[in-house]
């Protein structure tokens, strides 16, 4: 099982009765397997992972265990709840899984998600492979409960997506009572109780500390006396790997730390090390203990570990014998919009405007990669709109014409909704455009408020975005089928010039869907001997294009070479041909 | 086979080429004959037409599930550019499959660089036992472009120690059931050349 199967399964055992989450890498996995093979679990996606916490609390108040599932950055946006959750605590068990991915393999930072168990005083328990990751989920949610707080299960990149055996036991069901209980002092966070709950919280966090000298998964190993190695998490493993032989003490649980625990390692080992991802969380701790360490200075800051990486922390050379270098100029292979990809068509006509454009997180941040080169901010979730807006307000007439947001659909229902309403409320000629491909399509096509179905496939409603933003306020609504670049560029040069807010929905399903497929699956060719090699359809960017160069120069023949289409690839989404000023494109008989 | 007696596995290629399933075919196979298995992908961005990478580890026990850069026992590349791309975690004593295939990378495709001529070449030079497969080819006369993953694994079944029923056992496990016959054949193919 995958790390994520692991924590789904875990969750389904230790008699999880309300599942919630917002996709996103490493996270994702998790609440897919739920919906898929544990229909005892309720569950569901979220518009966003404040909403996530919000229903998963509202489970745990109730006596039901309870999980909230997110990416690191998720937490971010469900910081606000679970802040407080922290001075209410819980009832049934209430666990927040939270996956980092240190090298940011599908993220734009790499936070540590440590510093908000620190933050919230919360406990933190990382696994270090798909077995603990199943059996942490038992062990999370019985401590949520004796020690009414959440807590957190920290997973990363390598634990969530790697593979390895799981024993499987029986779903359990948890020790509480369901039903509506009235407790205002602890569930209502006024002032005058929320004082009250503040030294509940500190002492709290000193049972925790002292819980965790005895904890289980925290665990000292003694082998080789010369040195000895505190680590978590999949670090532990690269360790483990490294100096099979040396003394090892393994923490199941990252926050609080086990002081006496340490204490006692310490002074069985000459030499003591931490390994771990990111930051120096356990290290810094441990010197304010007044122990000599060593850590950061060996392992860096910046990205993930790997096994060779702390081999030559920890013995200052790799064992490892490669083979013989091989000395050459890669070209990169980035990730890439798909052919028929209806954002390359949006971007295409934005290009032919010249905008300057905000963006944010979704297929489209690719929009920023050469040669489209038409994204020039992303920053987080939903940010794009207010971005481009702060622009248009600061700078006058200097952006006039030229501010530009783009938001994906689920990016939108996510946290775009809020800064759209600033814009309509506040004012301003920012158009903002809505890329509505029908799908959280980055992290996999799962379905969000917009599409009209849920994690399980079962029917719902669907919001009708072109009415919401007339209740905001907006005047100027289009809404365009973005394949027909020509219109739609059009469109944006009239949104471009009005003195208020526009708003233009793009809309065409992902190119992956086979549901509502618009898209004819019939691919396109060129004429070659009518392609004048003026490279429009190439920079686009699509996949299914290529440019031959000429190898020998032909008598009246100016071109330094002409494009061609694999047909294999094309879908026949029309963007080039659209595009292409000279006829060059027709439909591949 | 490295220290501990781990065999490493790293197999690469492109998003959409079949890596994962071909990994995953291999770890249940490690598995069922007995040994310690564990393996890694990296998800994400890079199912769009971005590089992929899997590491198949087993064997009596493993700890990382990573591959340690130099301690690949086997490459096995879906693509010719990407060998290169992932050639430091290759061991001097490690065997090397190439699907001798291109996919153009945006920078090639749209004219601003080349792709490099002569991969395979270097790549015998450095490792003169490497295996090239046409693996598209093979795929192509078998009937389905798809299959060149097991086609692949049936290649790299050959220089592990693990019988090849096992492989069968698990691609008719694993598959649906009117895609079982041919990728079987796609697998005797494979593991018939090279």
């Amino acid at each position: 099982m995958s790390g994520n199967e692991a924590i789904a399964r875990g969750a389904y055992e230790a008699g999880v009765i309300l599942a919630s989450a917002y996709p996103g890498t490493p996270s994702t996995e998790i609440l897919e397997n739920i919906g898929q093979h544990y229909p005892e679990i309720r569950a569901g996606w979220a518009p966003n992972e404040k909403v996530a916490l919000e229903v998963a609390s509202g489970g745990s108040y109730g006596g039901a265990r309870s999980i909230a599932v997110m990416k690191h950055v998720g937490l971010n946006v469900a910081a606000d709840p679970f802040m407080t959750l922290s001075y209410t605590g819980v009832n049934g068990g209430l666990v927040i899984v939270v996956c980092d991915d240190p090298e940011m393999h599908s993220s734009q930072n790499e936070q540590d998600t440590r510093h908000y168990a620190r933050f919230g005083k919360a406990p933190c328990l990382e696994p270090s492979d798909s077995q603990e990751a199943k059996d942490m989920m038992a062990v999370a949610l019985k401590m949520s409960e004796d020690f009414d707080t959440p807590v957190i299960l920290r997973s990363s990149t390598r634990v969530s997506h790697s593979m390895s055996p799981v024993e499987l036991g029986k779903r359990t069901s948890g020790p509480r009572e369901l039903g509506l209980k009235k407790d205002f002092t602890k569930n209502v966070m006024l002032p005058a109780f929320a004082r009250r709950r503040h030294p509940v919280v500190e002492q709290r966090l000193k049972d925790l500390a002292e819980f965790a000298e005895t904890f289980p998964y925290n665990k000292i190993m003694m082998g080789d006396e010369s040195i000895g190695i505190i680590s978590a998490g999949i670090a532990y493993q690269y360790a483990r790997e490294a100096m099979p032989d040396a003394s090892f003490l393994k923490l199941g649980m990252t926050w609080p730390l086990p002081k006496k625990l340490i204490e006692e390692f310490a002074s069985k080992v000459k030499r003591l090390v931490v390994i771990e991802e990111l930051d120096p969380i356990t290290e810094e701790n441990v010197r304010l203990m007044g122990i000599k360490v060593e850590g950061k200075e060996l392992t860096g800051l910046c990205g993930e570990l790997s096994p060779e990486k702390v081999e030559a922390a920890l013995m200052g050379s790799s064992s490892a014998k490669p083979a013989a270098a091989i000395q050459m100029e890669l070209p990169l292979r980035p990730p890439n919009m798909c052919p028929g990809c209806p954002h390359r068509a949006t971007f295409s006509a934005l290009k032919k405007n010249k905008v300057y454009v905000s963006g944010d997180i979704g297929c489209y941040t690719l929009g920023a990669l050469p040669p489209m080169g038409m994204l020039d901010h992303c920053l987080c979730m939903g940010a794009g709109i207010g971005i481009a807006s702060g622009l248009d307000r600061a700078l006058g007439d200097l952006a006039k014409g030229k501010a530009v947001a783009v938001i994906g659909d689920s990016t939108f229902f996510h946290s775009g909704m809020t800064p759209l309403l600033d814009l309509a409320y506040n004012g301003g000629s920012t158009t903002v455009i809505i890329m509505d491909n029908r799908t959280t399509a980055m992290t996999g096509a799962q379905p969000h408020p917009g599409t009209g179905y849920t994690l399980r496939e079962d029917p719902t409603t669907s919001v009708d975005v072109e009415k919401l933003a007339e209740s905001f306020g907006f005047r100027r609504i289009r809404t365009v089928n973005p394949y027909l670049v020509i219109e739609l560029e059009k469109v944006v040069k009239e949104e471009l010039e009005a003195a208020e807010p526009s708003l233009i929905i793009a809309r065409a399903p992902c190119a992956l869907l086979k549901a509502d497929r618009i898209l004819p699956d019939k691919p396109l060719r060129i004429k070659e001997d009518v392609c004048k090699g003026c490279k429009t359809c190439i920079n686009t960017g699509c996949p299914a294009l290529e440019f031959v160069k000429l190898e020998k120069k032909i008598e009246g023949d100016k071109r330094k070479g002409y494009s061609r289409i694999n047909e294999a690839l094309c879908v026949g989404c029309r963007t080039c041909m659209e595009l292409c000023k000279f006829d060059a494109i027709e439909e591949a008989s | 086979m490295s220290a501990n007696n781990v065999t490493n596995v790293l197999i690469v290629g492109v998003g959409g080429q079949g890596i994962i399933l071909a990994s995953d075919v291999l770890s249940k196979v490690a598995g069922r004959v007995g040994h310690e298995v564990k393996k890694n992908e990296i998800h994400g961005m890079a199912q769009r037409g971005g590089s992929v990478s899997s590491h198949v580890r087993f064997g009596k026990t493993v700890s990382s599930p990573i591959i340690k850069a130099g301690e690949a026992d086997v490459l096995l590349s879906f693509e010719q550019l990407e060998t290169i791309r992932y050639w430091p975690y290759l061991s001097a004593k490690g065997k090397v499959i190439v699907n001798d295939h291109k996919i153009l990378p945006p920078a090639v495709f749209t004219g601003q660089q080349e792709y490099p001529p002569d991969i395979l070449q270097q790549i015998k030079e450095c490792v003169p036992d490497a295996v090239f497969v046409k693996g598209d080819d093979v795929a192509g006369k078998i009937g389905n472009p798809r299959v060149v993953n097991v086609i692949l694994l049936g290649v790299l079944s050959k220089y592990l120690d693990m019988p090849g029923e096992a492989y069968e056992e698990v691609l008719k496990e694993s598959l649906k059931p009117k895609l079982v016959d041919i990728n079987l054949k796609a697998f005797r193919q494979g593991r018939s050349l090279g």
